[in-house]
């Protein structure tokens, strides 16, 4: 995988090859796998990040500890009021996969498990939006999947090594690249689409209640696809930002280093030590089964 | 190094690549050592897996891993019942290991048969795992090669034996590590290979007379 988003565009420009095929064959190259195998594998993890889409939106999982579940549902139905329903489908969708994650069902980690609403909801946004078709959505993870590959190697795929900045805000740069590439965006638009979204994530700290997935998981996966949403919007308008993807990248990555560990997935910091997460944590079933005859 | 899959994936049962695709891949590796589903498992969870395991499914994650449930195998959220079935029977403790251990730290004692194979793990982050101790002997497999770990008794010669009967049987060595408990007591080695190593390669090396207990661990998803 690349090591900066300027490599990676810088390849694509030498060489006059689309910014998914360079992603593509650089992973054929690394990884022995035949192209066509790899483009097929991510078809069938297209099909399971629908799947969790659809099952969220039906409203009936419900996690084991209570706290998360029938929240896609209900604002699906109750929205939108104030945003186009474009949007909110996309939150809806987001939240959907959260609660069918906290629910122990299958989803893909994207970069991670905890930010695995993001790339699909928008993904799905967009394919309904513009009717895109398999192809150009195995396109469009490969875009999200060659930022992810940088941002992995500059910073931090894990809250509890960054933040929840390096989960969602990961998650909504991939997403912000891939909508500002299925948009006919330029490499340059592209890499600012990547700059306007994290940079709008940083700081962000992990501090999900009970140590569990689902609260704020489940919200923050919904305002980080707004986010993404909202850096491929700017850039696609022609709006810049001085510091490079590859920089903001970069401080992404220092802001996680210089956390305090109770804002890094310990739920010691931040909402988790709040009284009301305290009370809601105590009701948490708490069963320690052994199995069968012992 | 990072592949695609790491980004756009795993694909798996939530809620936690850590706590729950990680804990299976530990369970899979123990029943990898031990040849199959075991009869009887005894867990010990530390840190934060002791914590917050029940909440992420850590616990039937790891056992389901030990019937042989994938980490996208939905089965695991029944996996209590599927491992009744599959006749295991297992049961968790907690313990506090020391600061020094992994925080996502598990120790899994498992009988199949005759034999007894004790694994120590952690699942260190995006559903990888490092096996640290197998029966007490420092190892570090992530499940991620085709790895012979056996347990000689330490005298001259026998790197070199085993190094040729490999080669005989054209298996590509990626790392090799041996570690002992003292000088003339027992050794174990630890042989990370390309390819699977074959049933008739390591039937050739369990008959050197200095051979204690010789282990194929396939690689994992």
């Amino acid at each position: 995988m690349h090591r900066s988003i300027e490599s990676l565009i810088r390849e694509a420009e030498e060489t006059g090859r689309p910014l998914p095929q360079v992603v593509l064959e650089t992973e054929a190259a690394e990884s022995g796998v035949a192209a066509a195998e790899i483009r097929a594998r991510i078809g069938r993890t297209l099909q399971v990040m629908r799947g969790a889409i659809d099952e969220g939106l039906k409203g009936e999982v419900r996690s084991a500890s209570g706290l998360t579940g029938g929240r896609a549902r209900k604002l699906w139905e109750n929205g939108p009021r104030l945003l186009g329903p474009r949007v909110t489908e996309t939150l809806a969708r987001a939240i959907a996969t959260l609660e069918v994650n906290a629910a122990m069902g299958l989803i893909v980690a994207a970069p991670t498990a905890g930010a695995a609403g993001v790339l699909p909801a928008v993904l799905v946004s967009m394919d309904e939006f513009q009717a895109l078709g398999e192809e150009r959505l195995v396109d469009a993870m490969l875009v999200a999947g060659g930022v992810g590959g940088v941002i992995a190697h500059r910073a931090s795929l894990a809250g509890a090594e960054g933040g929840c900045q390096a989960e969602t805000g990961t998650a909504a740069a991939m997403s912000s690249a891939a909508v500002a590439w299925l948009l006919g965006g330029t490499h340059e638009q592209v890499s600012t689409a990547v700059a306007l979204t994290l940079q709008g994530m940083l700081g962000l700290i992990c501090d999900p209640i009970g140590g569990l997935v689902e609260i704020p998981c489940i919200y923050r996966n919904a305002s980080a696809a707004m986010q993404a949403i909202a850096g491929a919007e700017m850039a696609m308008a022609g709006l810049d930002f001085p510091v490079s993807a590859d920089e903001v990248i970069d401080v992404m990555g220092e802001v996680g280093r210089r956390m305090p560990s109770a804002y890094r997935e310990t739920a010691l910091g931040g909402l988790a030590a709040t009284p009301s997460a305290r009370r809601l944590v105590q009701i948490r079933p708490a069963a320690k089964p052994s199995g069968a005859r012992r | 190094m990072v592949s695609l899959f790491d980004i756009l994936g795993p694909t798996m049962v939530g809620p936690s690549s850590s706590h729950t695709a990680g804990a299976c891949r530990l369970g899979l590796m123990a029943r990898a050592i031990a040849g199959g589903t075991p009869e009887r498992a005894r867990i010990t969870l530390h840190g934060s897996f002791a914590a917050t395991g029940e909440g992420h499914g850590t616990h039937r994650a790891l056992v389901g891993g030990l019937i042989g449930l994938e980490p996208d195998d939905l089965r695991l959220r029944h996996a209590y019942d599927e491992a009744e079935a599959a006749g295991l029977h297992w049961e968790f403790e907690e313990a506090d290991l020391g600061d020094d251990a992994h925080p996502n730290t598990a120790i899994l004692e498992v009988e199949r048969g005759t034999e007894k194979v004790q694994l120590r793990g952690a699942s260190v982050g995006g559903g990888r795992i490092e096996v640290t101790e197998v029966d007490g002997f420092p190892v570090s497999l992530g499940g991620g090669y085709h790895t012979l770990v056996l347990l000689a008794h330490d005298e001259p010669g026998t790197i070199a034996a085993v190094a040729t009967i490999l080669a005989g049987h054209r298996v590509n060595l990626a790392t090799m590590r041996v570690d002992r408990t003292g000088r003339h007591q027992d050794a174990m080695m630890t042989i990370e290979a390309d390819e699977p190593v074959g049933e008739a390669a390591l039937g050739a090396i369990r008959s050197f007379p200095w051979l204690r207990w010789a282990r194929l661990i396939p690689k994992i998803a």
